[in-house]
């Protein structure tokens, strides 16, 4: 499968811009940060050759972000960095950096990064007359030049407020500052402090008016989630919203909300569910690649095992998926699915099949999506399972949980990964209602039901919708057995949907009605039988008794010829002898009947 | 290194057993202000440290790499590395009070 690295849309501006055909060269020429997310927020980058204010309060993360974009830069870009700290020792830097993988040490010793440690003690300088920043332009030049640094780093420098009484000469010097970096030609970033009514606290803004990005660390719930902005970027679109971002074990990563375009490729390829009855229920082929599908259903009605059949009819293509589970341990599931005869073992020792389980109270939301991101960039699934989702919302707001299941769904789609999310509902809520606010980003629904009545509960399936495909409007019962899943018709009497024993109830009440039937056809059959056989004797009774008349018929003829004849012969005979006429009849010599010879 | 001793003294060893300050101070060529330090420097020091101290100059035009050693921000900077601890004085040092008390020869009133 190619894996489409997901591109967080920009093409609107990228549009309007090009439509105006402006010259390249004429645009604000940018200088990619190298952190993941920010660069699409900025358009391409941080205003090259300008400085760029970074500010936010203690714990945000604004040391680490000016850090990534230098390390990033020397490393990505081969753009030197010099990284002036006036709070933090090169040591404590590079422990600092380490936790996101940075090797901050190897780099300075490969002349790519400069790290000045600035000491500015409070109150041991004694000021006596008039002075200048010199020094600090001195270390600066001299630093960028011994490496040729295209990016700077000032971290904080504020700290100078605390250094030097004379904020007047402080003032204008900083001033001197930015104009001198801008003339130097590098990219800075420069760091402050949050401010009470402005953005920082000594008002670092006026000086540096190129670009500021506004950064904020919120507990909401008792999950922290820090959150970037920015504020101003002279001369490019950005992103106005605020986006959240997270400090990972492999840099910052700033997540945009959505992508502003739906321009995602669709397949027209449909890929099994891994439930034959289910495949036919979805126009005989299953669900199309790449689409998300949500399995609702109230605790218990087996959304996880419609989830698992579905990985392993992927893992079975030679796909591979991967199940994010926030309910059950890898463990738990793989034992529970192999209740149902299904073997996920297997197809987790050859690879294809990954499982990531995590309480959703572990972190914010924008964590658990940047782990879920990052998980898929490693894994580069086909098929990805999220179990459940609901449980993941729970841990924002409404709004921010929609918001997330977008940007995933976004994410999902651009990298053609068909989704599935099991959704629980609460039992006795309108189903349709409660979902509908995450039923309109999805493709595919599929409703699972428990239907109680009999002193038992049984559980049913629908397919409340499938986009662009034909599907069956048809409940069917859902069933579970060591031997797997399987979805019969359910019976729909007048009475309304007959499930589990019901059903069977009434199948055998129907069977039985058949077989009463077949029985009493059979009795006729017989009587019929024996009525044809009683003819049949009676027919060959009577043709008998008429072969028999008949006989007597043909003896009563014989008879009279016979006398006839004698009678004849004897009228002959009397006549001869009574000298009739001569040669009447010569005289025979004839046997009667009697035997008796007449002469 | 561009560096200035002081007019060198036959007795200046003499003086050493008492406290020697070894003084350095960063400038930026010939500004007004580096200029007017040094000048405010030399004059101080005769007043009060007469023979028992060394003044080392130092352009940061020509050596910018040692900024980084002191933590040099603002020019002119004065550094007092003997006696210890280590005192610094930014400014062009016209305010001689306040240098008296930054190098530690008169306490602060």
């Amino acid at each position: 499968m190619v894996y489409v690295e997901p591109k967080w849309g920009y093409s609107l501006s990228m549009k309007r811009r090009s439509t105006k055909s402006v010259p390249n060269s004429e645009l604000l020429p940018k200088c990619p940060t190298g952190i993941r997310g920010l660069d699409e927020i900025t358009g391409g980058g941080l205003p090259r050759g300008r400085p760029t204010l970074i500010c936010g309060s203690a714990g945000c993360g604004k040391t680490l972000m000016a850090a990534e974009f230098l390390v990033r830069g020397a490393v990505l870009y081969d753009e030197p960095g010099v990284l002036m700290a006036f709070e933090e020792t090169e040591p404590e830097l590079n422990a600092n950096v380490a936790s996101l993988g940075f090797n901050l040490g190897g780099l300075v010793k490969r002349k790519k990064i400069v790290i000045d440690y600035v000491h500015i003690e409070p109150g041991e300088v004694h000021e006596s007359g008039e002075y200048d920043l010199e020094g600090l332009f001195v270390r600066l030049n001299y630093a960028i030049d011994s490496i040729g640094a295209k990016r700077v780093v000032l971290d904080t420098l504020e700290a100078l407020f605390g250094g030097l009484r004379n904020e007047i000469v402080l003032r204008a010097e900083l001033r001197r500052l930015f104009r001198w970096l801008k003339d130097k030609g590098v990219t800075a970033v420069i760091t402050a402090e949050r401010g009470r009514e402005q953005l920082t606290r000594h008002g670092l803004e006026e000086y540096v008016s190129d670009c500021v990005i506004l950064l904020d660390h919120r507990v909401n719930d008792q999950i922290a989630t820090r959150h970037l902005r920015v504020v101003k970027y002279r001369g490019a679109l950005h992103g106005t919203n605020e986006f959240p971002f997270l400090i990972g074990s492999d840099g910052i990563s700033v997540l945009p909300i959505t992508s502003l375009a739906l321009n995602h490729k669709v397949s027209r390829e449909r890929i099994a569910t891994g439930i034959k009855r289910l495949d036919a229920m979805l126009g005989g082929q299953g669900f199309f690649r790449g689409s998300s599908i949500l399995i609702t259903g109230t605790p218990g009605t087996g959304k996880t095992i419609i989830a698992a059949n579905f990985a392993q009819a992927a893992c079975q293509r030679g796909e591979r998926a991967l199940f994010f589970s926030f309910e059950e341990s890898p463990n738990q599931i793989t034992r529970n699915m192999h209740s149902i005869g299904l073997r996920l073992e297997p197809l987790v020792k050859s690879g294809l099949l990954r499982f990531h389980s995590a309480r959703p109270s572990l972190y914010g939301l924008e964590m658990h999506l940047a782990t879920i991101f990052k998980e898929i960039e490693d894994f580069k699934p086909s098929v990805v399972i999220i179990d459940p989702i609901t449980s993941l919302m729970d841990g924002g707001s409404g709004s921010e949980g929609k918001g997330m299941v977008t940007r995933l769904i976004d994410y999902l789609k651009a990298g053609q990964v068909t989704s599935l999310f099991t959704s629980l509902t609460q039992g006795g809520h309108a189903l349709q209602q409660s979902e509908a606010a995450m039923s309109s980003l999805m493709d595919a629904w599929i409703l699972l039901q428990d239907f109680e009545g009999n002193g038992e509960r049984n559980r049913v399936l629908y397919v409340l919708k499938a986009r662009g495909m034909a599907h069956s409007n048809q409940i069917r019962e859902f069933l579970i057995s060591e031997r797997g899943v399987d979805l019969v018709d359910a019976y729909i009497g007048p009475s309304g949907v007959l499930t589990g024993s019901a059903r069977a109830a009434q199948t055998s009440l129907e069977k039985a009605s058949a077989l009463a039937g077949q029985q009493e056809a059979g009795r006729r059959k017989r009587e019929l039988e024996r009525t044809r056989a009683a003819l049949e004797r009676q027919i060959s009774g009577l043709r008998s008794e008429h072969e028999a008349s008949a006989d007597e018929l043909r003896q009563i003829d014989e008879q009279v010829g016979t006398q006839t004849r004698l009678l004849t012969i004897e009228r002959n005979e009397l006549g001869r002898l009574r000298q009739a006429d001569v040669a009447v009849v010569p005289r025979p010599l004839i046997t009667s009947g009697n035997g008796r010879r007449h002469v | 290194m561009k560096t200035r001793r002081t007019p060198p003294r036959s007795f200046a060893s003499k003086a050493l057993p008492e406290k020697f300050w070894q003084l350095r101070l960063y400038v930026m060529d010939q500004s007004p202000k580096s200029v007017a330090a040094l000048a405010n420097l030399r004059s101080i020091c005769e007043g009060h440290l007469k023979g028992r101290y060394r003044i080392t100059v130092i352009d940061l035009l020509k050596k910018p790499q040692l900024a980084k050693g002191d933590q040099i921000l603002a020019i002119p900077t004065v550094v007092r590395l003997l006696p210890a601890p280590v005192r610094t004085i930014i400014g062009s040092l016209s305010d001689t009070d306040q240098v008296l008390v930054g190098l530690d020869l008169r306490v602060a009133v």
